[in-house]
């Protein structure tokens, strides 16, 4: 499956804002459903609830995408973020706003260095993850 | 927003800016290609000839053809868009200049070699010369017009060789 790149970065780009409203409100409920955002998109690019409103709004007015890149890195690192957020979502709802903090961050500098410089650290990891286990790992998602 | 709001604010202000930082480094970074052997007019008989002869070994088991002018080993994962970006401008160089073979390796398949050449990122593209040896290699999306330079180069000097 093949999906337009400009989709998942506008994505990312409200996934920013919304981890900073978490942030400023230390809202272990906002990082819940930002967390069921990252799960839905997690299964399928289709049900990105952020990828529905970049297809409905943005891309009719955009034109067409010059490239269009594989769902699967998008999909494993909807899954890291979906892991990060729950992590603060727990720790906000627990009371350990530290944990909150520290995971609802790192979500942050995820979220906001693909929306503006383009970079996915998941993807940047995982080769390096892979080298230092030697262990298979669940990144390849069956195809819908 | 009491004094938790403030705090959460200082955080998220903080992460931003060290972000940004980090953004900025990686961009001027990324897909760079770096010198690795010695220039073409020096002794390629140098010191680090053991080193080199063991790369060779393990680029000629992933398929580099020894005489081959120029071969551009690319390292890629699944999980890896910009490889995809890295493949093309690979592909492209080695359609349009004679001499010159593009070989995509999948680095999840090859952790072996992976490792002892050192790489940790996909896309990682080697430039490796008719030798086996590496003369440039760069990590990320590669840049087009840097690499194009470099293979032009390290072809007129397999043929000054000549």
């Amino acid at each position: 499956m093949l999906i337009d790149p400009r989709g998942p970065r506008f994505a990312a780009g409200v996934t920013a804002i919304v981890l900073v409203l978490v942030l400023v409100f230390e809202s272990g409920w906002l990082a819940l459903a930002q967390a069921a955002v990252f799960a839905l998109s997690a299964l399928s690019p289709r049900y990105s609830p952020y990828g529905l409103v970049y297809r409905a709004a943005l891309a009719p007015r955009l034109g067409r995408p010059s490239e269009l890149e594989p769902a699967q890195p998008v999909r494993f690192a909807q899954l890291v973020g979906l892991v990060f957020t729950l992590v603060a979502a727990v720790g906000f709802l627990a009371g350990q706003d530290v944990l909150g903090l520290v995971f609802a961050g790192l979500a942050l500098v995820a979220a906001f260095l693909n929306a503006v410089f383009g970079l996915c650290l998941g993807c940047e990891a995982y080769l390096a993850f892979r080298r230092l286990t030697h262990r298979p790992m669940a990144a390849r998602v069956p195809a819908p | 927003m009491g004094s938790s709001g403030v705090t959460g604010l200082l955080v998220a202000a903080g992460v931003l800016a060290v972000a940004t930082v980090i953004g900025l480094w990686w961009r001027s970074r990324n897909g760079r290609l770096r010198v690795i052997g010695p220039p073409p007019s020096a002794d390629r008989n140098g010191e680090d000839r053991d080193g080199g002869d063991r790369d060779a070994e393990v680029l000629a088991a992933l398929g580099v053809v020894s005489g081959t002018p120029v071969t551009l080993v690319q390292f890629s994962s699944a999980v890896c868009a910009p490889c995809r970006v890295a493949a093309r401008v690979c592909a492209e160089i080695a359609g349009s200049r004679d001499g010159v073979t593009h070989l995509e390796v999948d680095a999840e398949n090859q952790l072996d070699p992976v490792r002892s050449l050192g790489v940790w990122r996909t896309p990682t593209v080697l430039v490796v010369d008719s030798t086996g040896r590496i003369r440039y290699r760069s990590s990320g999306a590669v840049r087009k017009t840097e690499l194009d330079t470099a293979v032009a180069a390290e072809l007129a000097a397999t043929t000054a060789a000549r």
